[in-house]
């Protein structure tokens, strides 16, 4: 075979490139058969090829309404009451409608010094500590005041409602609501509050609120405030300029007379919290300074003056937060005035633990403004003194009256609630309804009669407090079943297209059935129809039901199109009915690779499963990978058949591939799944931890070497991942080298030769920089955060050209003509002359052997080919790479897509990636393998269908490779941080940061829906291994064809990648399906919030990542095919010349 | 067709079954505190033994072994010497695979070996029974035409029945339902066993509603 031992034929003009030895392949391609091809299918290519994209959109748009209609189903949602609180509302007890803030209040003025993420732990303070960690005893100034001055201050665990975000919980204790789950998308683009809340109640009365800090305030209260000095909030590595900055103006402010309530949100412990982890010595920094701030606000405070130091939330070991663990959730509240606060000593009846909610009435109160609307707290009792006792405080409320005026405030905010949805279980609420009637009758008449009220009462009231929160607890988890039914049975449908789609590709391609064009009628028409009803009977039009109506009809329209059409197929050639019938029986559903995918499924519907999922499907892969060869095995693929001499030699068909061969094939597809398993092993060292899992280490690569302290393992991390970076680029570009793709001069080959370095050298010199500790080299601060700056920039703008220049131009094939060589070949100057025109001997030798080595080549051809001088005379054209027109751009995509998507992560999870490139590599090679040892079994079904078996495997991997990243489908361990790369001052607006996190958050998703195309070309491209021992499938060719083989056939190759594309995204929608199923079946369930909600988010916005960008693969390898037709077209005409 | 076969096969694995019977109930005689999960570790290993040892025995006297070509005693004893050092690879694969499978490296390296010697004694034992140490016979046994004879067919579905029972003992270890049988690798002993057991019941069966469609090459 010539095209295996010519390097110097090709590189001749690129004198680098031959100093190299490369295993490159070429292509004759016979102009003269080139143009009759061309004329014989120049429309099928043209026709066929469109229905691809489309059905992928249309099936893509169908899952997207599905998965739409069900979250818009599922999620909660909470009415807001927009009603406020005012000083005329009849609160106090008796009938005459007397001022309520006329009253004098208990405090005339209140601190509130908000730390974010001050966990209760840091609080405590434990004499007995000797070896205090550097979160412990930093916050000596709290306990110290609270058990030396215990009537003027005390210490409680204040607990959050979950989600634990610091704008939900800002929410949460101003208005005294519960969140809903909704809320949690909302923490980046934070917007007013609407409802009634503390800080509106104060500007009503007048009091002057000034605030200072974490700059969400300002977004949630805009115009609120009397004086405001926001700072920036979103740079997680910035420690100190909120802190500072509220430091600079809040002594000065406390000495002044302008305020009434000051307001300080610190932010500097959340962000250290964020960046370095609890347990690290900047820990202990912030909180001994914080320390010191309260400290000195104490001696500050006047008698008139309440202050209260609160977090908003915890945090986890790993110091993030957002779900609804008890680290998360518990933080601290302390309450401390210089006037005795606590009208008793610290008795049995204080609470164990504050909620939240209960800062709002308890505030409003002290402070006499009324009780925000829909606050559902309950007052803080401890802080009032007991009924008949009231001459400790002055003007100030007892237990019960307070109490009595939160519980008015509370059924009174019931009542509109239940008024204006109908979401509380109506007995329910006529059973608090009748507790309400019950006990204001009893305190009424007490009041009226002038006895004390029973010493029940004021228990009483409490329970009802409680009760109606627990209520509301309850019902906020409002559901809309029948949008999650439907979203369900589009779901459903939308699978069951999937499946049908990838089963009937072929016929679909072929025969132009069912098309595109009545269902997309039937859904616009179903779709106008529905919004007419909704029109006519209730005025206005809900989006998601017209949506629903339009997908719901289009689909079963295309289903029963499908099935008449299969009629029809079945009825015209009776003899394949049985074949094509039985698409749809268990036995061709139950295949091992759809049982691990069953499996898969039924695993999202049980929380330990969701739990341990990484682990899960790294198993479910496992088995896939191993079932392989044994399967192969039972076929009698994998070894040579052995020549039994007593076996009639006639009987049995010879063997297309010779035993060598088989032996190669065989050792190969043992090496990949040997690679597979080993990738598989060691990506497990690479998962993250979830809250559930106990005694769970999260990985050390998982920490940004900034935070590493020692240096040692910080060099080591770095080298290591510096190393994976070279290989990853090595092996991209070896891959390219090997199969020809180098040579040529276009766009891709461009990218491929300098881009791609390039942003890998980017990459490592980015991470060097920002691993550098901040304060090690002063001099050159300014040099390094330049650097931080413009490296992720230049990296991302160079992923941006690479792409770019990759679309612009895929195609990686190097022309020679050989027609002009023959030509000149004849009429060839003899070598003297042409070194005397002056070219160096060097050159005129790299001129020379081409030249020579074309003269034995013809020679040989015209040995091979019979009509000799005839072929001879034809104008051919070597064009080199041609073989992996296809794969090559895909590859180099994916390729720089994964170096992109690397940047956005930790730098130890470049070993990761490397490990999914590895781990890509041979699954494409198992695939190839086991495609090319399927042939000698004769089953080949002919055509480029890739079987289930792989696109499983590919997509499990994607999962798999999700969790091996360090993501894992919970809030809290979104990876924040990559918001930040290449943007270290934080954002303006939210769409960039949102989709770097996304970006991030579904990077393995992203990499293997772009590859997946990679799965139809890679049998392909491994063929030519084949080709030396025989003819790889059978199939008449004189020559190794490779991708070439798709243009050949463009129908086959349409409906191969609409198959493969359609099999992608059923499996992917299967699991969609699955974690939907699991939220709808189990939303009672006690994790549902924890567990299958989050799930189901990540899951759902992961198939619609995926589905983008194999979107854009499908479409990649459209364009290529485009590119690859024009080219023909050019050469036509070029070499007929 | 092959029913004195299909009556040695069953009455071999009955004695097969019942060996594994007396080795969980004998030690629990003799022994106070034994329990299948108490002294799991002891339990496989009592198994494994009444296992090899009745398995060889039987299948020795029933003469299934390979005939050997030589009757030298240099050459029984290297294919004795064989045989144990397979028995014992198989043992480091088999805890290789359940390692790769997501076993404990170093915390549980003990139980997992106990485990990788059981599924050997359950499965590379019989093989080495009925085909002796020949790797190469192994691999064309697990073929679709590869089985020669009514054991080679009964090999294929207990080794098949084994494994896959000892895979879907892996399930139940992720429930959070903290019972005694999900500790690692009490579950997955007990598929390898269970399913063991049902392929001795499910081959004879199998092969004996089958023996019509049964056709074997000669040797």
């Amino acid at each position: 075979m010539v095209s295996r031992r010519k390097p110097s034929s090709v590189n001749f003009r690129r004198v680098h490139c031959t100093l190299e030895f490369l295993a490159v392949t070429s292509y004759l391609i016979s102009l003269y058969r080139s143009p009759n091809e061309e004329d014989e299918n120049p429309t099928a290519t043209r026709m066929k090829r469109l229905p691809v994209l489309p059905l992928l959109l249309w099936v893509c748009a169908v899952y997207s309404v599905g998965i739409y209609l069900f979250v818009g189903g599922f999620l909660l949602v909470r009415l807001e009451v927009n009603r406020t609180s005012t000083c005329r509302d009849v609160l106090q007890p008796g009938e005459e409608p007397g001022d309520f803030c006329g009253v004098q209040p208990r405090f005339r003025r209140a601190v509130l010094l908000i730390i974010d993420a001050l966990k209760i732990d840091f609080a405590r303070f434990d004499p007995n500590n000797t070896e205090p960690r550097p979160y412990e005893n930093k916050l000596p100034v709290l306990e110290e005041t609270a058990s030396t001055r215990p009537s003027h201050g005390r210490l409680y665990p204040f607990r959050a409602d979950p989600p634990t975000t610091t704008m939900q919980r800002i929410k949460g204790f101003t208005t005294g609501s519960l969140p809903t789950f909704v809320d949690v998308g909302n923490n980046f683009a934070s917007s007013a509050i609407l409802e009634d809340n503390l800080i509106h109640q104060f500007g009503q009365e007048g009091k002057r609120v000034v605030f200072m800090g974490d700059d969400t305030w300002e977004s949630l209260f805009p115009k609120k405030f009397y004086r405001s000095l926001p700072f920036p909030s979103f740079n997680v590595k910035d420690l100190h300029t909120v802190d500072n900055g509220i430091l600079q103006h809040l002594y000065t402010t406390m000495v002044g007379d302008d305020w009434d309530v000051l307001v300080a949100h610190f932010l500097g412990v959340d962000h250290c919290g964020h960046r370095f982890g609890p347990d690290h010595p900047a820990m202990a920094d912030k909180l001994t300074q914080m320390d010191g701030v309260i400290r000195s606000v104490i001696d500050r405070l006047q008698n008139d003056t309440l202050l209260v130091v609160m977090g908003d939330h915890g945090m986890t070991d790993t110091g993030d937060h957002g779900g609804e663990s008890q680290k998360e959730t518990d933080a601290a509240i302390f309450l401390y005035s210089p006037s005795p606060l606590f009208p008793g000593p610290p008795s049995q009846r204080e609470p164990d633990v504050v909620p939240q909610t209960d800062l709002v009435p308890t505030l409003a109160l002290l402070l006499g403004v009324p009780i925000p609307y829909s606050s559902v707290g309950q007052v803080l009792l401890p802080l009032f003194p007991p009924h008949g006792q009231k001459e400790g405080a002055v003007g100030g409320l007892s237990q019960l009256e307070a109490l009595w005026i939160n519980a008015k405030q509370v059924n009174r905010f019931l009542e509109t609630y239940s008024g204006m949805a109908k979401d509380i279980p109506p007995e329910n609420l006529s059973q608090l309804k009748n507790e309400f009637a019950h006990l204001s009758s009893e305190y009424l008449s007490s009041i009226r009669e002038g006895r004390p009220p029973s010493p029940e009462l004021a228990s009483l009231l409490q329970a009802y407090l409680t009760s109606v929160r627990d209520t509301c607890r309850a019902t906020w988890a409002r559901f809309n079943p029948l949008k999650m039914a439907g979203g369900l049975a589009i779901l459903a449908l939308a699978c069951l297209v999937c499946f049908i789609l990838s089963e009937l590709s072929s016929v679909l391609i072929m025969e132009s059935g069912p098309g595109l064009k009545v269902p997309v009628a039937a859904a616009l028409t179903g779709g106008t129809c529905v919004a007419a009803c909704q029109l006519l009977t209730q005025g206005y039009i809900e989006l998601a039901w017209c949506v629903a109506a339009a997908a719901l009809s289009s689909e079963l329209l295309f289903l029963r199109r499908a099935h008449q059409f299969r009629t029809s197929v079945v009825a015209k050639n009776g003899t394949k009915a049985p074949k094509s019938a039985s698409w749809l029986t268990p036995s061709r559903l139950l295949t091992p690779p759809l049982l691990v995918l069953l499996l898969r499924c039924a695993s999202l519907l049980s929380d330990s499963y969701v739990i341990a999922e990484g682990r899960v499907v790294t198993f479910l892969v496992f088995s896939l990978g191993l079932y392989i060869p044994f399967h192969l095995n039972w076929d009698g693929l994998l070894l040579p058949p052995s020549h039994d001499p007593l076996k009639p030699a006639g009987l049995l068909p010879s063997p297309v591939l010779s035993p060598s061969t088989v032996r190669k094939e065989s050792s190969t597809l043992l090496t990949c799944v040997g690679f597979l398993v080993g990738s598989l092993y060691l990506s497990l060292n690479f998962h993250g931890c979830r809250e559930e899992q106990g005694s769970c280490q999260p990985s050390p690569f998982l920490a940004p070497l900034s935070r590493m302290q020692n240096s040692q393992l910080k060099n080591l991390h770095y080298i290591l991942s510096v190393f994976s970076l070279g290989l990853w680029t090595y092996l991209l570009r070896r891959c390219l080298r090997h199969y020809g793709n180098l040579n040529s001069s276009g766009g891709t080959v461009f990218t491929a030769r300098f881009i791609l370095p390039l942003l890998s050298v980017c990459l490592g010199l980015h991470w060097a920089v920002s691993a550098t500790p901040e304060d090690s080299f002063r001099n050159l601060g300014q040099l390094i955060s330049l650097a931080q700056l413009a490296l992720p920039r230049a990296a991302f703008c160079l992923l941006g050209l690479g792409l770019f220049l990759i679309w612009l131009d895929p195609l990686t094939v190097f022309v020679k003509t050989r027609a002009s060589a023959l030509a000149r070949g004849s009429s060839l100057p003899p070598p003297r002359y042409r070194a005397s025109t002056g070219i160096s001997p060097q050159a005129e030798l790299h001129h020379l052997i081409p030249q020579l080595y074309q003269r034995m080549r013809r020679s040989l051809d015209d040995g091979e080919l019979s009509g000799g001088g005839e072929v001879d005379s034809r104008p051919a054209v070597e064009a080199y790479g041609l073989g992996t027109v296809y794969s090559a751009p895909l590859l180099l995509f994916c390729g720089l897509l994964g170096l992109g998507l690397l940047l956005l992560h930790p730098e130890g999870m470049a070993l990761s990636f490397l490990l999914l490139l590895l781990e890509m590599g041979a699954v494409l090679y198992i695939h190839a393998s086991s495609t090319t040892l399927s042939c000698l079994n004769g089953t080949y079904p002919g055509g480029f269908y890739v079987p289930w078996t792989p696109v499983v495997l590919w997509s499990l991997a994607a999962t798999q490779f999700f969790h091996a990243t360090g993501h894992l489908p919970t809030f809290p361990s979104i990876q924040w941080g990559a918001a930040f790369v290449g943007f270290p001052d934080g954002h303006t607006g939210t769409v960039l940061p949102a989709s770097l996190v996304t970006l991030n958050t579904f990077a393995s998703h992203i990499l293997f829906a772009v590859g997946c195309p990679l799965l139809l070309f890679w049998p392909l491209v491994c063929e030519v291994r084949g080709s030396k021992g025989g003819r790889a499938c059978g199939e008449e060719g004189e020559d190794a064809v490779m991708e070439m083989r798709l243009r050949e056939n463009p129908q086959q190759f349409s409906s191969a990648l609409l198959q493969l594309s359609t099999r992608y995204l059923f499996i992917l929608g299967a699991q969609v399906f699955a974690s939907v199923c699991a939220a709808a079946i189990l939303r009672r369930h006690l994790m549902v919030w924890k567990v299958f909600a989050p799930k189901l988010m990540f899951e759902a916005s992961g198939f619609l990542v995926s589905s983008v960008f194999l979107l854009i693969g499908v479409t990649l390898v459209l364009r290529v095919d485009v590119a690859v037709g024009r080219w023909f077209k050019r050469l036509i005409p070029d070499a007929s010349r | 067709m092959w029913d004195h076969e299909i009556r040695a096969m069953a009455s071999t694995h009955a004695i097969i079954a019942a060996s594994v019977f007396m080795a969980t109930v004998l030690p629990a005689v003799v022994m106070p505190g034994f329990s299948v999960y108490g002294a799991h570790l002891l339990w496989i290993y009592s198994v494994s033994a009444a296992v090899t040892a009745v398995s060889v025995a039987v299948f020795w006297l029933l003469g299934i072994t390979p005939p050997t070509k030589k009757h030298t005693v240099g050459y029984k004893l290297s294919k004795l010497v064989r045989s144990c050092l397979y028995f014992f690879l198989s043992c480091l694969f088999f805890h290789t695979v359940l390692v790769l499978y997501g076993a404990p490296l170093i915390e549980f390296a003990l139980e997992t070996f106990s485990l990788a010697v059981l599924l050997t004694s359950l499965t590379t034992l019989r093989c080495l029974c009925v085909l002796g140490p020949n790797v190469q016979a192994w691999i064309r046994v697990f073929s679709r035409h590869g089985a020669m004879s009514v054991w080679d067919t009964c090999l294929q579905i207990t080794v098949a029945c084994t494994l896959v029972g000892a895979w879907l003992g892996a399930f139940p270890i992720p429930l959070d339902w903290d019972r005694p049988w999900q500790v690692w690798p009490v579950s997955c002993s007990l598929g390898g066993m269970i399913g063991f057991l049902t392929g001795l019941v499910a081959a004879p069966a199998w092969i004996h509603y089958h023996r019509k469609q049964l056709t074997y090459k000669c040797k």
